[in-house]
């Protein structure tokens, strides 16, 4: 045996074992990339699920005229500013008789949300003969009531109540009058300061309007930019200077888009600010270059048989990519333009800049109506105060994740479907 | 006319004007004998027709809506009468707001002063008679254009050839789109931050330690002046960015390495997907993750072993990014390694090293120039990454080193100083230009540099 074999057999052992460790060090690597995304994962459903259910109050609502200070039922007004905040409260006392000092009673009428009233006056508006009967109606909690329902036994001593409203919340639970069910509100209403009261439609539909014209104005732009710059360019510096642009563009911080956003389509333009019409155009100039370039290679991978056959046959240049190439690089290049705008929908930071944080009630009607969008809506739940709005922020997380897990799955399934392999 | 029901009529005179033009083609074509006899097939005569008829309008309205508000707001203001004419930008913001408040309605002409209610009605009169104007000039100029288009026609035209021209210009105008993008991006931050560092010396913004950018109302306040010195702010975003890295680099470098050499191609098929969806994740969730979640935690856990943790630490902001740019890191590595020739690792092998030793001292080593293009890409990232420290990272600017204190950064402070101001005159405002101008520059040399090194390594092999 010479020395060379006899110093590797000694060393062997060590080697292998810092092969061993290597590989662990891998799997850890990607173990802990893994875990991160799980933890991700939990803690924001965690944190949301609880969103999705709200409490209500079963009471008995005695809709007397006296009371609502409502004379004539058909007076529109009258219908209007009724004070349906006292039968509410009347219907609390009922339920609570020993309850007389002010600030008591202030507490109690504190249980319930003040979107009440206006349930109530929706009910009186929809039915005028409820004037002076009275109904069970099942009414909106307030957010502090909604979240000691929804904590655990064991936690409800961090809800922010007091020990009395504690103890009514308990005796209204015992007497069997509230309700869990599906939170409709998070769904159907704009945003609002009460938490019990915001829902995410406004800003899903400013998404929807920002989406809309990101699509409109980014697929077929990058699409003609894409087929000139494969089929039609010169080989020369304006060519290659486009092409720089292009990919240092794919790389430019999206805040830098928002500042783009700000001094040129509002400061030069004198566009207005918040609404879905710009922060399409400013995610249009961002997702462009993903797009370019998903839809070259798109363009790239159609075989030069097709159009070697088309020209043949005597297409021009034009025709054989409008007629040949385009139709057979489409696939490809709406899963490219999927995944774009499942880009633009996440995005925030250019948002922020040209004004969509404002705080927006109403539902947006169309692309030109100040809107937020779900990301920014998140950014505003998540610095809002109440203990309530975070597992209203991780719900709309949950939302936004949803989009784009579909809006993914949509792209993924599409390249397998449609996507010729030559 | 509102602009939507403009451009519904004109799409309906685009539509009639490529009928007639179909119309008016085969007409000529029937007593020559068929539409063999014209030079191009009638589709290219109608779409002529339709170019025509869309194009001189499209290009006159797009650019007269781009600029009219400017241009009639600044002539109401320009006929105040001289007492209540404003004197500087930001009063004469004002009196446009409450100008155009009174002309929407908003604001009762009854609350402000009669002049402006005036202005308010000129206003008004002057937007229809704008709309109207509008209206007028792009439905002329389709009519003309369409009409010109339609008696033009003739057999031996060569339709074909003009539009394909048109429609290969209107490519490559798509395609310089990029550059325009570009020259915006530039020019919006150069010129502001040209305004910028002449209140502010450059120098003063470059190697000032102080940064209070809450400049004075009132001239008689303390601190009138505000401090503009961003070595607070480059260190912060320095110091985030190398937590991030020290996470991202060591994580997603090992993912590669494990993904490409050892990993079954099931392994390989589940796990490398896994990772890229950390990519996908929204910015602002992570943000929300941070400072929620991961931000209590580590103070927590700080606090049980006696360190003091500020709650908006520049670790937890740094961790979380870290694990947003694993997937950038992960992915190109693997790129680069699996690109390594495989008569190397068989070389290696063959002499008898070990799995592992043929990737530290062969592949890595080959693959080193690409490795590091996709760090600095994964760096410049992290630079200009602006969710996460929004919503997990300070907004003082303390100027430390320590990762468990709350640090502020460039992209922090843009979206601080620019959300909710209207007016782009202050030097508070203006900074936010400044800021994104070194921003750009940084990411822009980082990621030149980075595709450099790429394309230069890629070379070698092919």
């Amino acid at each position: 045996m010479n020395k060379t074999t006899e110093k590797v057999r000694q060393t062997l052992a060590k080697r292998y074992r810092s092969e061993k460790r290597f590989r662990a060090f891998g799997i850890a690597s990607i173990t802990l990339g893994l875990l991160a995304l799980v933890i991700l994962f939990t803690d924001i459903i965690g944190k949301g699920h609880s969103a999705f259910i709200e409490h209500r109050v079963t009471l008995e609502v005695s809709f007397d005229a006296d009371v609502l200070q409502i004379s004539d039922v058909n007076d529109a007004d009258q219908v209007t500013y009724g004070n349906y905040i006292a039968a509410i409260r009347a219907a609390m006392s009922e339920q609570f008789p020993e309850v007389q000092n002010r600030s008591e009673r202030k507490q109690l009428n504190g249980l319930i949300s003040s979107s009440a009233e206006f349930e109530l006056r929706d009910m009186l508006r929809a039915d005028h003969s409820l004037l002076g009967q009275s109904r069970t109606v099942s009414l909106q909690l307030d957010d502090a009531a909604d979240l000691f329902f929804k904590a655990s036994p064991g936690k409800r001593d961090g809800v922010r109540v007091t020990d009395l409203q504690k103890s009514w919340l308990l005796t209204l639970e015992e007497r069997d009058l509230v309700t869990s069910g599906f939170n409709q509100s998070l769904f159907t209403r704009g945003d609002s300061r009460e938490p019990e009261q915001a829902g995410m439609l406004g800003a899903i539909l400013g998404s929807l309007f920002t989406m809309m014209v990101t699509l409109v104005l980014s697929f077929p732009i990058g699409v003609a930019a894409a087929i000139y710059l494969e089929e039609f360019a010169p080989k020369n510096k304006f060519t290659d200077f486009i092409e720089v642009n292009i990919n240092n563009l794919a790389a430019v911080p999206s805040i830098i888009f928002g500042l783009l956003g700000v001094s040129i389509f509002i400061g030069l333009f004198g566009m207005p600010r918040s609404i879905p019409l710009v922060g399409g155009i400013v995610l249009t100039l961002m997702t462009l270059p993903t797009i370019i370039i998903s839809s070259r290679a798109a363009i790239k991978a159609v075989p030069p048989s097709i159009r070697q056959a088309a020209m043949g046959l005597g297409a021009s240049n034009m025709q054989v990519v409008l007629h040949h190439v385009l139709p057979l690089a489409l696939p490809g290049m709406l899963t490219g333009a999927i995944i774009g705008m499942a880009q633009a929908l996440g995005e925030t930071a250019p948002l922020l800049m040209i004004g969509m944080v404002a705080f927006i009630v109403e539902l947006p009607a169309g692309p030109v109506d100040p809107a937020t969008v779900l990301p920014v809506q998140i950014f505003l739940w998540a610095g809002s105060p109440e203990q309530a709005f975070v597992a209203l922020t991780s719900a709309a997380i949950m939302v936004l994740l949803a989009f784009l897990i579909t809006m993914n799955t949509i792209a993924v399934l599409l390249r397998k479907r449609l996507e010729r392999r030559w | 006319m509102q602009t939507g029901n403009l451009l519904m009529l004109l799409a309906v005179m685009i539509a009639v004007a490529y009928f007639l033009g179909h119309v008016r083609a085969t007409g000529l074509a029937r007593p020559l004998g068929g539409i063999r006899h014209l030079h191009s097939l009638p589709f290219y005569f109608s779409m002529r027709s339709a170019l025509w008829c869309a194009l001189p309008a499209l290009l006159v309205m797009g650019v007269w809506l781009a600029f009219d508000d400017s241009i009639i707001r600044s002539m109401v203001l320009d006929t105040l009468p001289a007492d209540i004419a404003p004197a500087d930008e930001s009063t004469r913001n004002l009196m446009i707001s409450q100008i155009q408040n009174v002309a929407s309605g908003a604001l009762p002409p009854s609350f402000v002063d009669p002049q402006v209610a005036a202005a308010a009605e000129r206003l008004s009169r002057m937007q229809a008679t704008n709309a109207m104007a509008v209206t007028v000039v792009v439905l002329v100029l389709a009519i003309f254009g369409g009409a010109w288009a339609w008696l033009k026609v003739s057999p031996e035209m060569r339709a074909r050839q003009q539009v394909e021209k048109v429609l290969q210009w209107m490519f490559m105008l798509c395609a310089t789109l990029a550059i325009l993008t570009t020259v915006g991006i530039v020019a919006s931050v150069l010129f502001e931050s040209i305004h910028f560092f002449g209140r502010v010396p450059f120098m003063d913004f470059m190697f000032g330690l102080q940064w209070s950018p809450q400049t004075a109302l009132r001239a008689d306040q303390v601190a009138a002046q505000g401090a503009f010195g961003a070595v607070p702010l480059f260190v912060g975003t320095l110091l985030i960015s190398l937590i991030a890295l020290l996470v991202a680099v060591p994580v997603g470098l090992m993912s590669a390495i494990y993904l490409a050499e050892y990993a079954h191609p099931k392994v390989r098929s589940f796990a490398k997907p896994a990772l890229e969806v950390l990519a996908g994740v929204p910015t602002v969730v992570y943000g929300f993750f941070a400072a929620l979640t991961v931000a209590p935690f580590i103070r927590e856990l700080g606090e049980s072993i006696g360190l003091s943790v500020s709650s908006e630490s520049a670790l937890a902001a740094g961790l979380v990014m870290g694990v947003m740019i694993i997937p950038f890191v992960s992915s190109l590595a693997d790129d680069v390694i699996t690109a390594v020739p495989q008569s190397l690792r068989d070389g290696s092998l063959g002499l008898g090293a070990t799995h592992s030793e043929t990737i530290k001292q062969v592949i890595l080593p080959a693959a080193l120039p690409g490795i590091m293009g996709g760090i600095l890409l994964a760096a410049s990232r992290a630079i200009g990454e602006t969710m996460i420290v929004v919503m997990a990272a300070g907004l003082a600017a303390n100027l430390t080193v320590n990762p468990l204190e709350a640090v502020t950064t460039i992209t922090v402070q843009i979206v601080t100083l620019l959300t909710g101001d209207q007016e782009f005159d202050s030097a508070k405002t203006l900074a936010a230009f400044a800021l994104g101008l070194m921003l750009f520059i940084t990411t822009l040399a980082m990621n030149v540099l980075a595709l450099h090194i790429v394309k230069k390594y890629r070379e070698q092999y092919d």
